[in-house]
């Protein structure tokens, strides 16, 4: 397997948070998404974002992806375009698997036979070779988000960020999927991680996949979103129940409210 | 990780994406499908003609006011033989078509300002959709007072029955892309101009279709209103006009040939060009249910 996102040698973080504050409207009815939070992904690191509904996990993502900005404080990013990765794959129904590959590059002014080969070798990837003619409709809910891999780290190669670090997003991708394709897709994105050496931000609200995939897990409080504890998996021997436990008293308090 | 775990990743994952993978069902032999879809609608003329027949036969009305199939017939077969049918469907789809050409040209930036900016949408949004249900025929009078008995009169007809509706197709198939499609596409680098190219537009298409497919009704329809009503020899004789010259000789064969002739141009065209249009960007998008 050909690594195709290089890992630089560099230790340049790909994505700080200083203080980053997130708030929707405006005055008295204004929502506090998030409110003060620190946060560093390093480079080649896998952080998972644990949180209730309402932790801002998505808005957070949607910051660092550039799709919204942060009402406060400030995000430093040292990556190249950062990839993302949605709960659905929304793959674009009228272009076929490679197609899709191909769109960031074909958006980005690639020429044709590179953009082919790129998307010929990030489907191999995600083990997907020979399928790049499918449409969308003609593969399973597992497939389609492994094509939505493939496109998002085609979206971070853009020749004007080599030797950045780079850095994969990910918004609860397996969570539409039924058990079974889960569980062999989050050993899949091991795999990548492995392979590619992309550092990867990756929320859910799943315990066990957060200690599963992440080499640290960020627990995030609920409406505002604020960083509550930190655990590094390896350091932690019961990593699934010391975190249920946290987590569990984050929800409770808003019982009380 | 040893590798013989990694294999069984892989065969694993294999399995189950060739579990996973939607099942294509084959719809039976390609005669028999073709049979399938023309053999009903060509049933429905049969008992359409053959009831037609018979209250012809049992003279329910008078010769003058229903004629005989056959008599019908024979007007369209006279028309054929003397070529002169070339003549007035070359005059009426020449025009239908040109006036469908420029309605594009017109409808579609309209549309796209419809759709992307919000003064443009209140403002004109409104009236487009209230020219829709407005018959074109209405322009008929003022046309003519504006023009004179010419094409342009004609084609200013045309164009107010299809530019609303190909305009209004574009907004509502621009309306009805799910919002995670452009987002998906800032994230991946689009601009705003490679948004629209790459993302919005593609992703508008089967409504845009449905526009056009309605546009060309509207025009066809508007077309043959403006022949009917604004007649002179200047203009040429189309299908409108034969209809018209029926009326005028109180021949009722002509006139039901004309109207069984401007029916068949205005399916002939959908079912040869729009039909198939339409299914092949379904098909590709996994939404056949609506093609069949």
């Amino acid at each position: 397997m050909t690594a195709t996102v290089d890992a630089p040698p560099s230790q340049l973080s790909p994505v700080r948070f200083h203080q980053v504050g997130k708030a929707f409207g405006s005055g008295r009815k204004a929502v506090v998404a998030l409110d003060g939070v620190d946060l560093e992904v390093g480079a080649g690191e896998f952080v998972c974002l644990l949180g209730a509904s309402g932790c801002g996990k998505t808005t957070l993502l949607n910051l660092v992806a550039g799709l919204d900005r942060p009402t406060s404080g400030r995000i430093e990013l040292n990556s190249s375009r950062p990839a993302v990765v949605f709960q659905e794959a929304a793959l674009m129904p009228w272009l076929t698997a490679a197609g899709n590959v191909e769109l960031p590059l074909r958006m980005a002014g690639v020429p044709k036979a590179q953009r082919r080969a790129k998307a010929a070798e990030l489907l191999e990837l995600v083990r997907l070779a020979g399928l790049g003619d499918k449409r969308p409709h003609e593969l399973s809910g597992g497939m389609r988000q492994r094509v939505a891999l493939a496109r998002a780290l085609a979206s971070t190669t853009d020749s004007a960020d080599a030797g950045k670090p780079s850095l994969l997003l990910m918004d609860e991708p397996f969570s539409a999927l039924d058990a079974i394709t889960r569980d062999v897709l989050q050993g899949e994105l091991l795999r990548i991680w492995r392979a590619t050496g992309t550092a990867i931000l990756f929320v859910t609200h799943d315990v066990r996949e957060a200690v599963r995939l992440g080499q640290r897990v960020v627990l995030l409080s609920s409406r505002p979103g604020r960083v509550v504890r930190q655990w590094d998996v390896e350091d932690t021997p019961d990593a699934v129940d010391e975190i249920n436990i946290a987590l569990r008293k984050v929800i409770s308090s808003h019982a009380a409210a | 990780m040893p590798q013989l775990e990694v294999q069984d990743e892989g065969a694993v994952e294999a399995g189950l994406d060739a579990l996973d993978t939607p099942v294509v069902a084959t719809e039976g032999s390609r005669v028999r499908r073709i049979a399938g879809r023309v053999l009903p609608p060509v049933g429905a003329i049969v008992v359409f003609v053959a009831i037609w027949q018979a209250l012809w036969a049992a003279a329910f009305w008078l010769e003058f006011k229903l004629p005989a199939p056959a008599a019908v017939w024979g007007q369209i077969w006279q028309l054929v033989t003397s070529g002169d049918i070339v003549g007035l469907f070359w005059v009426s789809v020449h025009r239908a078509v040109i006036g469908f050409a420029i309605s594009l040209l017109i409808a579609v930036p309209l549309g796209l300002a419809i759709a992307n900016i919000r003064v443009v949408r209140r403002g004109v949004g409104p009236l487009v959709s209230g020219l829709q249900s407005l018959p074109s025929v209405a322009w008929v009078p003022a046309a003519i007072l504006w023009f004179g008995l010419n094409d342009r009169a004609i084609y200013w007809v045309v164009l107010l029955g299809a530019v609303p509706s190909i305009a209004n197709g574009l907004v509502s198939g621009l309306d009805q892309v799910p919002p995670i499609l452009p987002r998906v596409g800032k994230a991946l680098g689009a601009g705003r101009f490679g948004g629209i190219r790459y993302i919005l537009l593609p992703a508008a298409l089967p409504g845009f279709l449905g526009g056009l497919k309605q546009g060309w009704a509207f025009s066809w329809r508007s077309l043959m209103a403006a022949e009917l009503i604004a007649t002179s020899p200047e203009l040429g004789e189309g299908l409108g006009q034969f209809l018209h010259n029926g009326m005028s000789l109180s021949d009722i064969s002509m006139v039901f040939a004309g109207i069984v002739l401007i029916f068949v141009v205005g399916v002939g065209i959908e079912l040869l060009v729009f039909r198939p249009l339409e299914n092949s960007v379904l098909r590709a998008r996994g939404l056949t249910a609506s093609a069949r």
